[in-house]
C-alpha cells in the first residue's frame, strides 16, 4: 500500500440495506458488505420504516466489522469515515449517522457526511477509471428520479426531476397491481422478457416548459385503468404484455430526456445510477441510444446500482479531498437536497 | 471500575462517567433539541473537562429501553460505535430500573412513569431493601389505571417520578388510594449517573454484551407488526 493512499470507511443505512465498505483513493473498492432486509419487508408489500430502523441497529456493527475484515484493514488504517446523512428514512439514517459519529469520535477519524444521491452518481467512478466530470447522469431509484449535470466532483445541477412518483415507485405500484409483489423492478424486468412491449400503448407524459421533468403517476393510472377495463369487459389480461408495455413506456421517456440533456449540454458522456439503473431493458435501451448518437455510456454493475456503501465511500473521498468535514452534531436530514449543502 | 453511560430514552439527554464510587462528570439536558445533535457533543465536552482517556473506560452502559424508539436507537448506535472503536463491552440497562435507582435507599415503593403514548406508560414497581434495588414488578408498558390498581393492592406509600408524571398527575389524584408523593426535580428524570451505577453491578455480575450483539429492548412491536398480527388473528 502506498503511503499517500486515502482509505475511507463508508456507512449507508438510508433505507432497507445496512451497508459498509472500504474504498481506496475514491476509485478502488476493497470491500462492499450489504445486509439486505428485503425478505422482511416483502411481508408488508414495501419498506416499513420502523422495522428497517430496528434491523439496522441489529446488523450495523457486524456489517462494519465484516467490511474492515474483508478489506484486510483495521480502523487505525482509515483516513476518514463517510456516512449517508440524507435523503432517506429519518429513523434509518439516524442509526448510521449516530454510529459513524461515535466511531469518528472514539477513533479520532474525520467525519464526512454524504448525500445519498451523490453516492449513487459516484458509483460510476468505481468501474470507469476514465470517467471524470463534466457529464450528464440519470438517477433512477425507488425514491428518486433526477436528471443531473455533474459539473465537477461534488458540484451538481439538477436539470429535471419527477413531478410525482419516482420511476421505481411506479414499478412497485404496477407490480402490485398485476400481482407480482414487492420489489416491483426486478419482477417486472423478468416478466417483461416474455411479453410484447408493443402490445399496449401507454401514454408518455410531457411537461410543458420543463422538457427534462418526468411524471409517472399518469402512466401508473393508465395501467390500472387498462387492468380495470379488461376486468369489466371480461377480457383476459396478459400480465407479461402489460409489464413489457409499461416498462417500455418508462424506458422510452427516460431515454428521450437523457438524450435531450446530452445533446443540449454539448457533453458527450451519459451515466446512469440508482436501483432502477440495474433494469436490463433500461440499460440496453440507453446503451443503444448512446451508440446511435455517438455518446459515451457509463453504468455501474447492478451491485453498485442498488443501495451500497462503496458508492458512499467514493463520494466521501471526493468530499474529503475538498476539505469537507462534519462535526459531532451532524444530524440526519431526510429531505436533503442535491447540491444544496 | 470506570463506566461511561448514556441515556437518550426520553426527552432528557444524559451522559455520565462514573469511576468506582465517584461521579467524575454528568451532563443532563432536558430541552427540545434532538438527541442526535446533542448527545455526542455533550460527551465530548465532559470528556475534555475531565481529561478522559476513552481507553481507560471499562464498559459503556446505555439505557436500552423502553423509551422513544428513535431516542433509544440514537443511544444504542452511539454506544455501539464507541464499543466498536474502543473494543469495549456494552452494558444493557433497563431504562425504568435506572430511573428507580435515582431514589437510592428509598423504603417506599418507587414507581417510575414514562409517557408511552397510546394511553400507556412504561412503568414498574421497585423498592430498596438493605441498600439493594428490589424489583417488585418488572418494567413493561401498561395503562396508568392498571399500575395504580396494582400499587393500591400493595398498600404501601409510593413515590412517582418520570416524564409520565405531568401527563397523568390529575388522573393519579383520583386513582390512588394509598399515600403517594412525587420525586423532586433533582431526581425525577433519566440520569446517566444512575445508568452507570446500575451498570457497575451488572459488570460485577458478568452481565455485559459485545457492541455487535447489543440492540435496544423496545417492549413493543412496530405498528406494522401489530397490525399484521391483528389481521392474521382475525383471519383465523
Amino acid at each position: 500500500m502506498e503511503k499517500n493512499d486515502i482509505l475511507i470507511l463508508a456507512i449507508e443505512s438510508s433505507c432497507d440495506e445496512t451497508a459498509a465498505a472500504v474504498v481506496r483513493n475514491g476509485r478502488e473498492v476493497l470491500s462492499n458488505i450489504i445486509s439486505s432486509q428485503i425478505e422482511l419487508h416483502k411481508l408488508y408489500g414495501g419498506v416499513v420504516p420502523e422495522i428497517a430502523s430496528r434491523k439496522h441497529i441489529e446488523k450495523i456493527n457486524q456489517v462494519i466489522e465484516e467490511a474492515l475484515d474483508a478489506a484486510g484493514k483495521t480502523l487505525s488504517d482509515m483516513d476518514a469515515i463517510a456516512v449517508t446523512y440524507g435523503p432517506g428514512l429519518v429513523g434509518a439514517l439516524l442509526v448510521g449517522v449516530a454510529e459513524a459519529k461515535a466511531i469518528s469520535y472514539a477513533a479520532g477519524l474525520p467525519l464526512v457526511g454524504v448525500h445519498h444521491i451523490e453516492g449513487h452518481i459516484s458509483a460510476n467512478y468505481i468501474e470507469n477509471p476514465d470517467l471524470e466530470p463534466p457529464f450528464i447522469c440519470l438517477v433512477v431509484s425507488g425514491g428518486h428520479t433526477h436528471l443531473v449535470r455533474v459539473d465537477d466532483y461534488g458540484t451538481y445541477e439538477i436539470l429535471g426531476r419527477t413531478r410525482d412518483d419516482a420511476a421505481g415507485e411506479a414499478f412497485d405500484k404496477v407490480a402490485r397491481a398485476i400481482g407480482l409483489g414487492y420489489p416491483g423492478g426486478p419482477k417486472i424486468d423478468k416478466l417483461s422478457r416474455e411479453g410484447n412491449p408493443q402490445a399496449i400503448r401507454f401514454p408518455k407524459a410531457k411537461i410543458e416548459d420543463a422538457p427534462y421533468d418526468f411524471s409517472f403517476s399518469g402512466l401508473k393510472s393508465a395501467v390500472l385503468n387498462y387492468l380495470n377495463g379488461c376486468r369489466m369487459k371480461g377480457e383476459p389480461v396478459i400480465e407479461a404484455d402489460v409489464a413489457a408495455s409499461f416498462q417500455k413506456a418508462v424506458t422510452d421517456v427516460l431515454v428521450e430526456h437523457a438524450m435531450l440533456a446530452v445533446k443540449e449540454s454539448g457533453l458527450n458522456k451519459l451515466a446512469i445510477a440508482g436501483g432502477v439503473a440495474s433494469n436490463g431493458t433500461l440499460r440496453a435501451a440507453m446503451e443503444e441510444a448512446c451508440r446511435e448518437n455517438g455518446v459515451r455510456f457509463y453504468r455501474p454493475s447492478p451491485i453498485f446500482c442498488t443501495d451500497n456503501a462503496a458508492m458512499i465511500g467514493v463520494a466521501g473521498y471526493y468530499e474529503y479531498q475538498k476539505g469537507v468535514r462534519h462535526g459531532l452534531d451532524l444530524n440526519a436530514v431526510p429531505n436533503l437536497k442535491l447540491g444544496e449543502r | 471500575m470506570k463506566i461511561l453511560a448514556l441515556d437518550s430514552s426520553g426527552l432528557v439527554a444524559s451522559v455520565a462517567i462514573v469511576s468506582d464510587d465517584t461521579l467524575l462528570a454528568e451532563y443532563t439536558v432536558n430541552y427540545k433539541k434532538t438527541h442526535s445533535q446533542t448527545l455526542l457533543p455533550m460527551l465530548d465536552e465532559v470528556a475534555k473537562m475531565i481529561e478522559l482517556d476513552l481507553n481507560s473506560v471499562d464498559a459503556i452502559a446505555v439505557a436500552a429501553g423502553p423509551g422513544s424508539f428513535t431516542g433509544l436507537r440514537i443511544g444504542s448506535a452511539t454506544a455501539k460505535g464507541l464499543g466498536l472503536a474502543l473494543g469495549k463491552p456494552l452494558v444493557h440497562i433497563p431504562t425504568v430500573d435506572a430511573l428507580a435507582c435515582n431514589l437510592y435507599g428509598c423504603g417506599s415503593l418507587i414507581c417510575p412513569l414514562m409517557d408511552a403514548r397510546r394511553s400507556q406508560v412504561y412503568t414498574g414497581i421497585y423498592t430498596f431493601e438493605d441498600g439493594e434495588l428490589r424489583i417488585i414488578k418488572e418494567q413493561s408498558p401498561m395503562a396508568v389505571e392498571q399500575i395504580a390498581e396494582e400499587l393500591n393492592a400493595l398498600g404501601r406509600e409510593v413515590v412517582f417520578l418520570g416524564d409520565g408524571v405531568p401527563v397523568y398527575r390529575e388522573m393519579l389524584s383520583t386513582l390512588m388510594k394509598v399515600p403517594y408523593r412525587y420525586a423532586p426535580a433533582n431526581m425525577n428524570r433519566q440520569r446517566a449517573a444512575s445508568v452507570a451505577v446500575l451498570a457497575q453491578q451488572y459488570v460485577k455480575a458478568g452481565k455485559t454484551e459485545t457492541a455487535a450483539e447489543h440492540a435496544p429492548d423496545y417492549l413493543r412491536l412496530s405498528q406494522a407488526e401489530r397490525e399484521r398480527a391483528k389481521a392474521q388473528k382475525e383471519e383465523r
